[in-house]
């Protein structure tokens, strides 16, 4: 099953962490947003490989709820 | 001082125009492309656009804003609160390029800004300090579990080029404490350029109190009493007061006077204010560190003690005697100060940039509503998450909850997330009302501050 992440927040992206092909566990970070000085770190809900990613370091003005990483579930 | 430049944004800029205009001084507002259309910018008499909307390229740009200033021939820079108010790089290079630094020497700012210098400078003052270690190095850690012990748990890892709560680690346990140390040395070196770290004792029951301070520059400095910021989210305030509710009268006035004999020993020069940690089980005071800049939270100040203190930066910057004005101060009731922020309370202060698309805002004879921004502005997502800051002013401690909780009441805010509801709700919380305001306050009253909503059952 494919998992979309998406941005919780309006704001740029600071760093990415992760790329196609990589596996992840439950909590890990994948990408983090700096909005209005904070940073806002995107987690894996669950457990998977990566199969998409969207989001660039340093890209500026994403919306809120824009499509960020695809991850395809482990059974 | 005939044209002040503003090298800042937002609600601070727009107040600081304000206090030049009533000293008949031209203002400069400087901009980034993000913020044409700002408030801060409509409000000045000339608007200079230093860069694109990222900080790095024009806020914290120090060669864009004295090119500004060189162009519109601005005799004084005044920098405001964050970006470049406690650079004293920046402090250095305007004074050298010509105009005045409204603000401390630069000297005073590199000093204040170096906590273990700062530290330092306070135990001279005889001021009392929290135990704490030497400077830790990146990659000199040995002995570190030494100092753990001689410090005590909790305590907390800081940076020593940090600022504003930003790069704190609490650690409960020695085994956590060496991966603390690198992780903020490591987030330090990223963010301020110097991973330099110490150990510092935490308080668990503490309150966050400060005294506001202004020095004439030739050690003569007067206090302007305390404001309790110890309402708190990610170590960021959120709601200030004056008089604290939480100390004795004895704590109070010992805090005022040490707080002004570091002033003095160091020869402040202009606006700054004094952090202190304060036991609420012991009713112990301990320095934390100096902010050398005016503050967020510095209208709860000038409502209780009746001074302007940004008009004072500026008649102490152009030269005038401001020793009569600091002279019988008297503080008068209760001052409260609420942000108003665009975050969202209920996900964990989630920052929320968007369009405003209504905004009104009450006015009255003892409200004062700091802002800069208007309806249909566009909150960035680029810049700080403070919208406006309320400030009201009563009788007494009662008396200004209550008018606090008319004034959020009356205002109308849509299209964004703010934390307008979640401040009605603090006001309303027995804890608050009773004073017991610590800094874990809103970990604390999670349970009751976040009601659950109609139709979700409660844990």
């Amino acid at each position: 099953m494919t998992i979309e992440i998406r941005t919780l927040t309006a704001g740029n992206v600071w760093k990415v962490l992760v790329q196609p092909g990589d596996n992840v566990a439950e909590g890990d970070v994948l990408f983090i947003m700096e909005v209005m000085k904070m940073e806002v770190p995107h987690t894996a809900p669950a457990g998977g490989k990566v199969t998409a990613v969207y989001v660039a370091a340093d890209q500026e003005g994403l919306d809120a709820d824009a499509p960020a990483v695809d991850l395809e579930e482990v059974a | 001082m005939r044209k002040l430049l503003i090298a800042n944004r937002g609600e601070i800029a727009v107040r600081i125009m304000r206090a030049a205009k009533s000293l008949g001084i031209a203002t400069v507002a400087v901009y980034s492309e993000a913020d044409a259309a700002a408030l801060h910018v409509a409000s000045a008499d000339e608007a200079v656009l230093i860069g694109p909307p990222r900080p790095a390229d024009s806020y914290l740009k120090v060669e864009a804003i004295l090119a500004a200033a060189r162009q519109t021939g601005a005799d004084a820079i005044h920098p405001g609160y964050g970006f470049l108010a406690e650079n004293a790089a920046f402090a250095a290079a305007v004074e050298d390029a010509g105009p005045v630094f409204v603000g401390p020497t630069a000297a005073q700012i590199a000093m204040m800004g170096d906590k273990a210098r700062a530290r330092d400078a306070a135990a001279a003052a005889g001021v009392p300090v929290l135990p704490a270690s030497a400077r830790l190095a990146p990659g000199g850690l040995e002995g570190l579990e030494a100092a753990g012990e001689a410090v005590g748990y909790p305590l907390l890892v800081k940076a020593v080029a940090g600022g504003g709560g930003i790069g704190m680690r609490l650690v409960a346990r020695p085994e956590d404490l060496r991966a603390a140390v690198e992780s903020l040395q490591s987030m330090a070196q990223r963010a301020f350029g110097d991973g330099t770290a110490y150990l510092e004792r935490y308080v668990a029951a503490a309150r966050h109190v400060e005294v506001q301070v202004f020095g004439l520059g030739d050690g003569r400095a007067a206090h302007l009493f305390e404001r309790e910021c110890s309402v708190q989210r990610r170590f960021q305030k959120i709601l200030e007061e004056s008089p604290s509710p939480g100390i004795t009268r004895d704590a109070r006035t010992a805090m005022q006077m040490a707080a002004q004999a570091l002033a003095a020993a160091v020869s402040y020069r202009s606006a700054g204010t004094i952090e202190f940690v304060v036991d609420d089980d012991t009713k112990e005071f301990f320095f934390l560190e100096m902010n050398t800049r005016i503050q967020v939270e510095h209208p709860v100040t000038e409502m209780v003690a009746g001074r302007d203190l940004v008009q004072l930066q500026l008649r102490l910057a152009r030269g005038e005697d401001c020793a009569p004005l600091l002279d019988g101060l008297v503080a008068r009731g209760h001052a409260i100060e609420c942000r108003l922020c665009a975050e969202n309370p209920e996900r964990m202060f989630l920052p929320s940039p968007g369009r405003i698309s209504r905004l009104s805002l009450p006015e009255g004879p003892d409200l004062r509503i700091d802002t800069g921004v208007r309806e249909g502005d566009t909150v960035s997502a680029f810049y700080d998450s403070l919208l406006a800051k309320v400030i009201v002013h009563a009788a007494d401690r009662n008396a200004a909850i209550e008018a606090m909780r008319a004034a959020l009441s009356a205002i109308t805010i849509e299209g964004i997330t703010t934390t307008l509801p979640f401040l009605i709700r603090l006001l309303d919380h027995p804890a608050f009302i009773d004073g017991r305001t610590l800094t874990g306050f809103i970990e604390t009253h999670r349970a009751t501050l976040f009601p659950p909503k109609t139709g979700e059952t409660a844990a």
